[in-house]
């Protein structure tokens, strides 16, 4: 692996590529995107193939003021979701808690010159002074990119948005809370469909919550949402307008020999994604990652350990809120490798096929440019080699939580904390 | 009694529960040799303690995030129902260590813990501003509390009245600390008072009950419609 780019910025809070994989979306908790985009590789720079450069910056979403409830509004992006290409332009939609908007990416690159009525400047002429016509010319200027907000979705949601997806037919999106998820067509803001509803008549009878959903990849109709107990249910949209009841139910049962106190928060999903294939769907939990078939609904058919050995120190990261950390997980492009983020800005691959996983750490003391990452190791006792960390000195407050795959190719995006960077496996750039 | 300023006092609080959490935090180390041979009782007592701290902690935010939120209350009914033959009871002695919102919540039902959860979740989109508390409701009837309705501000008061001298330490007048009463503390129409001294002092202690005269009634109408700033008030007899 080698480590291609840094960035620095405020604390990074979502990282996607869009489904080419030229663009690399990141929010952060400050309301702004800054979008980077890919070099195209040319003889010219061979050292800068395929980099990733900062294309535009914006601020999506402001703080705002509820006066009804006398709540702030906080700005940071919660999630990044890209449209399908359909014309020269980008779209991306972004959400805070409450409100998400759609931006358009246009670039201007030339620029109209020789008007009859208006100079340079763009001042009207004297008109006695114009004495023939002449034809504007479209003359080459630098490239500039512009942003603008197409459209703003808001009043849909009393509580904070988690996830948002965009369905296959481009056309419709949905976007989740904790206790709803509505369906909103992608030209009309002023109404939503609610198509799951899981608040209780009592709210004293809550005691779980939506924590992510997405649409499946290629079937319009269906989507998949998660929650705080550890249960995904998969959702037909023909089957009734509000979708209250699942279609499927996937559901591990307690392991009994595991069971604590913590056996729940530790069971919440974190986040769910359908493989690229649309087979599979994967799920993260506290200590886990899990492969499920859509076609069984007992039990996982993988699972990968992410760090286990937090399980005897759970109690402290409880104390500490760290139990409450929302991990997110990703695909590579063929399916055949997972990734998640870890604490000490570590994160962790796992090989479906060779069922290998390795440990590697996005560090600016590990991360040189053109340098191969190193392989880490936490020990937990026992025989320990050099390098080694051990589980006591390992750092809760550098967590990798947002991390994203290219579509295609093996480029990965890691946010940690407030730095961004981008890993490119240069040896086996093909997905086998 | 002295009232001090909202801000410096949850700050205080929170340190103080922040220095509770870290004097405490012997019973998180498994090893520790008293948490290795502790009965299982010991620690969930503890855990049970922490889980209350985490939960009030998670109301009094003017937004509560709903998954930690359910996460903790579902923890805290696991706790609690391991616990069961013991937190039954009559208010038990808790450790030294704990706080009192611990104790009145041992005190509690688990019924009782749901519906002050529940009621607060419900009153979530309608509470401006107030600081929010579990509250122990053994003596508050069914957990039928109306909610919505007319005035759900007022309903949270009621419910944070009489109960929340043991929750907050400054008591009832805690939640209104960062309103301005010194339009109501002052003694406009009294007609021996030195102006406007703010304080229960000057009140109480009247023993007649001031008589007002039209001069000092026009006064006080333009004081309250605010066209006039307020001023040492006529004396009598004018």
């Amino acid at each position: 692996m080698v480590s291609l780019s840094l960035w620095e910025a405020d604390i990074i809070s979502t990282v996607e590529f869009n489904h080419t994989g030229e663009l690399l979306a990141t929010g952060d908790k400050g309301g702004r995107v800054v979008i980077f985009q890919r070099e195209p590789e040319s003889k010219n720079a061979p050292h800068s193939q395929g980099e990733y450069d900062v294309y535009s910056t914006f601020q999506s979403h402001e703080p705002e003021f509820d006066y009804l409830k006398s709540l702030e509004i906080e700005e940071k992006i919660n999630k990044i979701k890209w449209l399908p290409q359909q014309n020269a332009a980008h779209s991306l939609l972004s959400t805070n808690d409450k409100t998400i908007k759609l931006w358009k990416i246009t670039e201007r690159d030339k620029r109209p010159e020789g008007y009859n009525l208006k100079d340079e400047e763009g001042k009207l002429k004297d008109l006695s002074t114009v004495t023939s016509l002449q034809v504007p010319v479209l003359k080459p200027m630098d490239l500039m990119v512009e942003v603008s907000p197409r459209r703003v979705f808001a009043n849909g949601h009393t509580y904070h948005i988690n996830s948002i997806s965009v369905n296959s037919d481009c056309e419709t999106y949905m976007s989740a809370d904790d206790l709803r998820i509505n369906l909103w067509h992608l030209a009309i803001t002023d109404r939503s469909f609610n198509i799951v509803d899981i608040k209780p008549a009592n709210m004293e009878d809550l005691t779980e919550v939506i924590t992510a959903s997405e649409f499946h990849p290629h079937h319009c109709n269906l989507f998949v949402y998660s929650s705080s107990k550890g249960s995904l249910r998969l959702c037909d949209m023909r089957a009734a307008a509000l979708c209250d009841k699942h279609s499927k139910l996937f559901e591990e049962p307690e392991d009994p020999s595991n069971r604590s106190f913590f056996s729940e928060i530790i069971s919440s999903v974190s986040d769910v994604k359908f493989s690229h294939s649309g087979r599979y769907m994967l799920t993260r939990d506290y200590l886990t990652v899990k492969v499920w078939d859509l076609n069984m609904e007992a039990r996982p058919i993988e699972t990968y350990q992410v760090h286990d050995y937090l399980r005897s120190k759970l109690c402290s990261l409880y104390e500490n809120d760290c139990i409450f950390d929302k991990f997110e997980c990703a695909w590579n492009g063929s399916d055949s490798v997972i990734m998640t983020g870890a604490y000490n800005n570590f994160f962790r691959m796992f090989d479906r096929n060779t069922k290998r996983d390795v440990t590697l750490e996005a560090s600016r003391e590990s991360s040189k440019p053109r340098a191969v990452l190193k392989p880490r190791r936490v020990c937990v006792g026992g025989k320990r080699r050099r390098d080694d960390i051990s589980v006591d000195s390992l750092d809760f407050t550098k967590k990798i939580l947002h991390t994203a795959w290219h579509p295609a190719e093996n480029i990965i995006a890691i946010a940690a904390t407030n730095n961004l960077y981008i890993f490119q496996d240069k040896v086996n750039s093909e997905m086998h | 009694m002295m009232l001090s300023k909202g801000l410096k006092r949850k700050r205080e609080e929170e340190e103080e529960e922040k220095e509770s959490l870290a004097v405490d935090a012997w019973w998180l180390d498994p090893g520790h040799p008293a948490v290795a041979q502790a009965p299982p009782a010991a620690a969930s007592s503890s855990l049970f303690d922490l889980s209350v701290l985490k939960l009030h902690h998670s109301l009094r935010q003017s937004e509560p995030d709903l998954r930690h939120l359910v996460l903790v209350v579902n923890t805290l009914r696991r706790i609690q129902a391991s616990m069961a033959p013991a937190a039954a009871l009559p208010p038990v002695p808790s450790p030294p260590a704990a706080s009192g919102v611990a104790d009145n919540l041992l005190a509690s039902s688990d019924a009782a813990l749901s519906a002050s959860m529940a009621s607060l979740l419900e009153d979530l989109s309608h509470i401006e501003g107030l600081s929010q508390a579990p509250q122990p409701l053994a003596d508050e009837g069914p957990p039928g509390r109306p909610t919505g309705g007319a005035s759900p501000g007022l309903g949270a008061l009621d419910l944070l009245g009489p109960a929340t001298g043991c929750l907050l330490d400054d008591g009832f007048e805690g939640l209104f600390e960062d309103i301005d009463t010194s339009m109501y503390d002052s003694e406009l129409w009294a007609p021996a008072s030195e102006g406007l001294k703010p304080g229960p002092e000057d009140g109480p202690g009247k023993e007649e009950a001031p008589e007002l005269d039209e001069a000092e009634l026009d006064y006080l109408m333009d004081v309250l419609v605010g066209t006039q700033a307020l001023e040492r008030p006529p004396g009598p007899g004018r």
